[in-house]
């Protein structure tokens, strides 16, 4: 595995005339964790949306494990072994939390659209949904409704879902927005759990979280990137301080 | 003890389902031994393939979130086939026992699934529902035009008397097609019941609640949705098969949009969010549209009525209700409400007497007035012509309309108030 887990190549995204990713070039390294930051409305959210398929890309294109990935549905992305949580929390509301975490395991599994298997004859799905379900610490709330969870609890399903398929890329959207200070804590100790041995890109503002976690950052702003280095280099890098202080004028 | 369920989860041997699925099978097997009468079989054989329609309707509604207005197409297609098959079994050409003619249905359903469900599983939601509705249209003119295929207004009749006895077995009298309808319906309930608890099926649940994330856990909701309709429609071809054998005959009515809405109407009155609201939904359907049909020529009206009602006040269906009030009993709460639910329920027999009345006036002054004026309900003689009658019907709405009001505040505040309690229990 020499390639790259993810790669992309001048990517860009225009939404009608406006340009709101300008050709972006990152690389990142198999099992490195990667932090993606910058100001409000740089487009970091919109970059997940186009590695994890769910816009297309109006050009440039994105590797993952050196395969193209350009252009595929979010589906087939996910097959491919990347697997990405959302800023806002996206769960199966009405499904318990048990059942969030089966459901997500079901295609790694091989279980695909299989209706020949009875759910609870599927040793396997049962175990894994179970141990996600441990690590992400809501076993006590295993029959629980995911929609009556508490705001950290729905970000840990949010996470949960995420990495029960055993993606070995995993992007997750602003993991601690929204949380207290324990809170936040206690979600990057998961992180750091569940993110073992894989490659993870996340998008964070918490500054503490992404120093404490991140390999390397990258710093997007207007839709370009402006540095990508580890992060004693990007905390002196004389552009990003300006990009965040506003030094320079626009 | 890592990695060891706290509680035992898995029960191999689940006894409440078993019971439940030997009570409704003894259920079946016991009804005609009482009601014996050949109009009681004719009904409850109706009943048995509504169950089967209904609940094959909810795989689409309930669990996959699909309202279709055109599922008919496929109960109705599959009743073709099945017809056609028969006939050719009963002159010869093909063998084929009666018994697994369902199947044949079935398998006619789930090929117009596959064919049509391409087309309409492409999108979810409104689309969905839109494009549903053109393939009805669609299949509802197509069979107007090929005579060959649906065999005209008249339609296609048949024989279900074919080959040798098996058993003593001729499937002539209707007790004998009660049967195999029963043994088919429990057999397509047991195995629609599976169904929901395969991995397809919980895909199924997801894609309803959330069909974005679906896919970001490597689920094509296209592919789950159509793989959806077609297992649906083949157990509605199953229904339709079964219609075929318990009429002898096939008419272009099948795939009407009427039938389509009635399908709508069965499940939802009965309560798409659990899995035994279509059978109980089926179950009152049939009785209006075979028992009340006998009875008045506005069952029609009724039953929409009915319909508005339970959508506007109980979106859940009779399912919901009966849930709500086993809560109350497991609470033991039932008995403190059970009062207040008798005078809504008298203080409802009234509004019911007073709208009887009012609709079959009508109904005698407008659509029946080649026969006079004079007409009958409830056993009393009387003329609809005259303002008495009349006085009457509005004495009783006013009366039933004052107390039902009442009755009904005091059940709701009976129910704000255990709720209340039951929400601080719990705190």
């Amino acid at each position: 595995m020499n390639a790259h887990a993810l790669e992309l190549k001048a990517v860009s995204k225009s939404f009608g005339n406006t340009a709101i990713i300008r050709g972006v070039d990152l690389a990142i390294a198999q099992g490195e964790r990667h932090a993606l930051i910058g100001p409000n409305g740089a487009g970091k959210s919109t970059l997940f949306n186009l590695i994890s398929g769910r816009y297309p890309v109006s050009g440039g294109k994105i590797l993952l494990n050196g395969d193209s990935i350009t252009g595929l549905k979010p589906f087939e992305i996910n097959r491919k072994g990347l697997s990405r949580s959302f800023q806002i929390t996206n769960i199966f509301q009405r499904m318990s939390v048990f059942e969030n975490l089966r459901c997500a395991v079901l295609w790694s599994l091989g279980y695909k659209y299989s209706f020949w298997h009875q759910l609870k004859e599927l040793k396997d799905a049962n175990r894994s949904a179970e141990e996600v379900m441990e690590a992400i610490g809501l076993k006590g709330r295993r029959d629980t409704p995911a929609g009556v969870l508490s705001y950290a609890e729905q970000r840990a399903l949010e996470i949960g879902i995420t990495i029960a398929g055993g993606a070995g890329v995993i992007l997750l959207d602003e993991p601690t927005a929204g949380m207290s200070r324990t809170e936040t804590a206690d979600a990057v100790e998961l992180i750091r759990k569940v993110s073992q041995g894989k490659t993870l890109i996340m998008v964070e503002h918490d500054m503490g979280v992404i120093f404490d976690l991140a390999d390397r950052i990258s710093v997007l702003v207007y839709g370009e990137l402006i540095a990508s280095d580890k992060p004693e280099n990007i905390r002196g890098n004389q552009a990003v301080q300006e990009a965040y202080l506003g030094t320079e004028a626009h | 003890m890592a990695g060891v369920p706290s509680k035992l989860r898995y029960r191999p041997f689940n006894l409440g389902r078993w019971l439940t699925w030997g009570l409704t099978a003894l259920v079946m097997v016991v009804l005609p031994q009482i009601f014996t009468q050949g109009y009681a079989i004719t009904l409850m054989s109706q009943m048995g393939i509504m169950i089967v329609f209904a609940l094959s309707y909810n795989m689409l509604l309930g669990q996959g979130g699909m309202l279709s207005f055109g599922h008919a197409v496929y109960s109705g297609l599959g009743a073709y086939v099945a017809v056609h098959i028969l006939n050719l079994a009963g002159a010869g050409k093909i063998w084929m026992p009666l018994s697994l003619l369902p199947l044949v249905g079935g398998l006619g359903g789930a090929f117009f699934g596959v064919l049509f469900g391409y087309v309409t599983t492409k999108r979810a939601g409104t689309t969905f529902a839109m494009i549903t509705l053109g393939i009805a249209v669609l299949v509802d003119t197509w069979a107007t035009m090929s005579r060959a295929f649906f065999g005209g207004e008249q339609g296609v009749s048949t024989d279900r008397v074919i080959g040798k006895p098996f058993l003593g077995i001729t499937y002539g009298p209707g007790v004998q097609v009660y049967y195999l309808i029963a043994v088919w319906c429990l057999v397509s309930m047991a195995l629609m019941y599976a169904w929901s608890h395969t991995p397809l099926g919980r895909i199924a649940n997801a894609v309803r609640d959330n069909p974005e994330r679906a896919e970001f856990i490597g689920y094509d909701t296209q592919r789950v949705r159509w793989f959806t309709l077609i297992i649906s429609a083949f157990f509605a071809g199953i229904s339709g098969g079964l219609s075929t054998i318990n009429f002898e005959i096939v008419t272009p009515d099948v795939v009407s949009l009427s039938a389509s809405g009635g399908v709508l109407l069965a499940t939802f009155i009965g309560g798409i969010g659990f899995f035994f609201g279509p059978i109980l939904g089926a179950v009152v359907f049939s009785f209006f549209a075979v028992a009340l049909s006998n009875y008045t020529n506005a069952w029609q009206f009724y039953l929409g009525l009915f319909f508005v009602l339970m959508v506007m006040y109980a979106p859940g269906g009779i399912a919901s209700i009966i849930v709500m009030q086993l809560q109350l009993i497991a609470r033991k709460r039932f008995w403190r409400i059970a009062p207040h639910y008798l005078a809504a329920g008298a203080s409802g027999l009234v509004l019911l007497a007073a709208l009887i009345l009012t609709v079959e006036m009508t109904y005698q002054l407008s659509e029946n007035s080649a026969n006079g004026t004079v007409m009958n309900l409830f056993g009393v003689n009387f003329d609809c012509a005259k303002a008495l009658p009349w006085a009457v019907a509005v004495g009783l709405w006013i009366v039933g309309g004052i107390l039902f009001n009442l009755a009904r505040q005091r059940v709701a505040r009976v129910w704000g108030e255990i709720q209340t309690e039951l929400l601080q229990a719990r705190a």
